[in-house]
């Protein structure tokens, strides 16, 4: 299962990498267009190709890394910055009022039919990767408030929380000094997997126009671009898909072999 | 005398789950409702533009009964809603009714379709790789799942697209050609279909598996190899009906996602359906069909969601007690 671990570690490297090296230099500029030099193969000069406005397909693959990455990481940023406090508060406040208004809104959210409210977000507000952020981020609060809570939970038994109880420590005290270093490695895992389910987010949404807009590279707008190049240049539409699925698959393995690093009988929710 | 006792809990179980039905629904329906609201300016200035007559976007607001109280407008709209009033689009010029009805015929089946289809790869793939546990079958399908989960469906389907319809040209690319003759029609939608239940099919077995697994540790069926059957006779027998249990209850999860994913699907294969009306609806800044689509999907995955959570206390009784 070690093995699951480094090739997904490593492919979530590669992309990080392209991604971070594109701030500081790209084969070729992805804003001007060469349309004399479109739909080229793969070549010594063009390593992936060029697209339909002579663009080249490896640059635009290192700047659609960054957008998808960025609004990923985001998007499990606010899931992590607000679902945590929640999940711990209601841990905290275990069978309160309070506790059972945060788990019903959870339950809520999770009814919801996450990608229809994603383009209801973007469409009204304006298609834009802020946008596409904030909708994907809204449904990674209750992943990780539920799973905070329920890993909370047991800990709030332990011996070690009676002891800082006895030294008058608060709730708030407690949940931050001795609870939540206890379910960081959880997060982690939990965090890899929104991860990946963010980049497929991103892309879909980019995918229908609803992402990042042009002049931001973004995966999913360079596959919508290729659909209707797809029986003059497979390689067009074949790049940008490889690179959402193998980021995709390297995050999940990194994700799996994380948890069994970590503990094997946790169980992390997919949704 | 044990009867009235569990038909009281049934009824108490019951009426709890309605109970959040109801909130849930009366939330989304807020929630959306004020979405809409929140626009910056009015949502009539929003659909007409910047560039819009003064005199028309009176004509507009009064359509929409904009000149009345937020708290009307929002009632007026729900009581609609529950009549089968759905508001007149805009753009179209017909009530929303008869758009959602002449293109649910396309959207539900197609869910339904990619929703067998996922069935009925997941639960061969998932018993299989439970039974050959670490065997080659079991490494391969499990490898398949991963890359299930991982393929963005739009660019499979543009993948099966490429293959199926360009190179062998067994299917069409896209469109739709209607029911008259259902064959074309259900065909017309395989393509879709399979790219739509490809990743769920993919979660469901990885699900059927790790379900079973856990069933094959328990005692029922260590007693059930004690009595002198196989592995593959106790897992068939007693494990696979009880792994169901959670499946169950992720393919009701399946089928809102079937019918949200199937809006990206739809704009591939150029299917007349839901998703392709909220799309023309976005681009035509018609907000009354944007508003009122996206309710029905709501309001179908919860009722789905209500029905997988009744189904699974039916068949699994001990979850009555839980409310």
């Amino acid at each position: 299962m070690k093995r699951g671990l480094i090739i997904g570690s490593f492919l979530s490297l590669v992309f990080m990498g392209l991604a971070c090296i594109s701030f500081l230099w790209v084969p070729y500029d992805i804003e001007t267009l060469e349309i004399a030099n479109k739909l080229k193969k793969p070549n010594f000069n063009h390593w992936l190709g060029t697209d339909h406005f002579g663009r080249d397909i490896f640059s635009m693959i290192m700047m659609g890394a960054r957008t998808s990455i960025a609004v990923a990481l985001l998007a499990v940023g606010i899931g992590v910055a607000i679902g945590v406090p929640l999940g711990l508060f209601s841990a905290a406040r275990r069978g309160s009022f309070i506790d059972e208004i945060i788990m019903r809104g959870n339950d809520l959210i999770f009814a919801f039919p996450s990608l229809v409210i994603a383009i209801l977000i973007t469409a009204v507000f304006g298609a834009s990767a802020v946008n596409a952020i904030v909708a994907i981020g809204i449904f990674n609060i209750p992943v990780f408030a539920r799973l905070t809570r329920a890993a909370a939970l047991p800990l709030w038994e332990r011996d070690f929380v009676l002891s800082a109880r006895v030294c008058g420590k608060s709730e708030a005290r407690i949940s931050i000094e001795h609870i939540f270093p206890n379910i960081t490695n959880l997060m982690i895992v939990q965090g890899t997997i929104q991860f990946s389910l963010g980049i497929l987010a991103e892309a879909s949404l980019s995918y229908i126009g609803l992402g990042a807009q042009p002049p931001t590279a973004s995966w999913g707008r360079m596959l919508a671009d290729a659909q209707t190049l797809v029986s003059i240049a497979p390689h067009v539409a074949l790049v940008p898909g490889l690179a959402i699925l193998l980021m995709v698959l390297g995050l999940n393995l990194m994700g799996d072999g994380l948890r069994d690093l970590f503990d094997p009988r946790i169980k992390v929710e997919r949704t | 005398m044990t009867e009235p006792v569990r038909f009281f809990e049934v009824i108490r179980y019951t009426l709890g789950r309605l109970s959040s039905l109801i909130i849930s629904l009366v939330i989304a329906s807020l929630v959306i409702f004020s979405v809409i609201e929140v626009i910056p300016g009015d949502p009539a200035s929003f659909m007409l533009g910047i560039n819009a007559r003064e005199d028309t976007l009176a004509a507009l607001r009064s359509e929409m009964g904009l000149d009345q109280p937020l708290a009307v407008r929002y009632f007026d709209w729900v009581i609609g809603l529950l009549q089968g009033d759905f508001g007149n689009s805009w753009t179209y010029k017909t009530p929303v009714s008869e758009l959602i009805s002449d293109r649910i015929w396309v959207s539900l089946p197609l869910a339904i379709y990619a929703l067998i289809l996922s069935t009925l790869i997941a639960f061969p793939a998932g018993i299989l790789a439970a039974s050959r546990r670490g065997g080659a079958s079991d490494v391969t399908i499990m490898g398949a799942t991963q890359m299930g989960v991982a393929i963005p469906n739009f660019w499979f389907a543009m993948i099966m697209v490429l293959i199926f319809a360009i190179h062998l040209r067994w299917f069409s690319a896209g469109g739709f050609p209607g029911w008259n003759s259902p064959l074309q029609g259900l065909k017309s939608l395989t393509l879709p279909a399979i790219s739509l239940a490809l990743p769920q099919a993919a979660i469901l077995a990885r699900i059927m598996r790790s379900s079973l697994l856990d069933m094959l540790s328990e005692d029922f069926i260590r007693t059930a190899r004690a009595k002198g059957l196989t592995r593959s006779q106790a897992l068939w027998r007693h494990a696979v009906r009880n792994a169901l249990i959670p499946v169950i209850t992720i393919i009701g999860l399946q089928f809102s996602f079937l019918l949200a994913g199937g809006i990206i699907i739809e704009q591939i294969f150029f299917l007349p359906g839901l998703g392709r009306l909220i799309f023309q609806a976005i681009s035509a800044r018609d907000l009354i069909v944007v508003e009122s689509v996206v309710m029905l999907l709501v309001f179908t995955v919860i009722m789905v969601n209500f029905a997988v959570d009744l189904a699974y206390a039916a068949v699994d009784p001990r979850l009555r007690s839980k409310v």
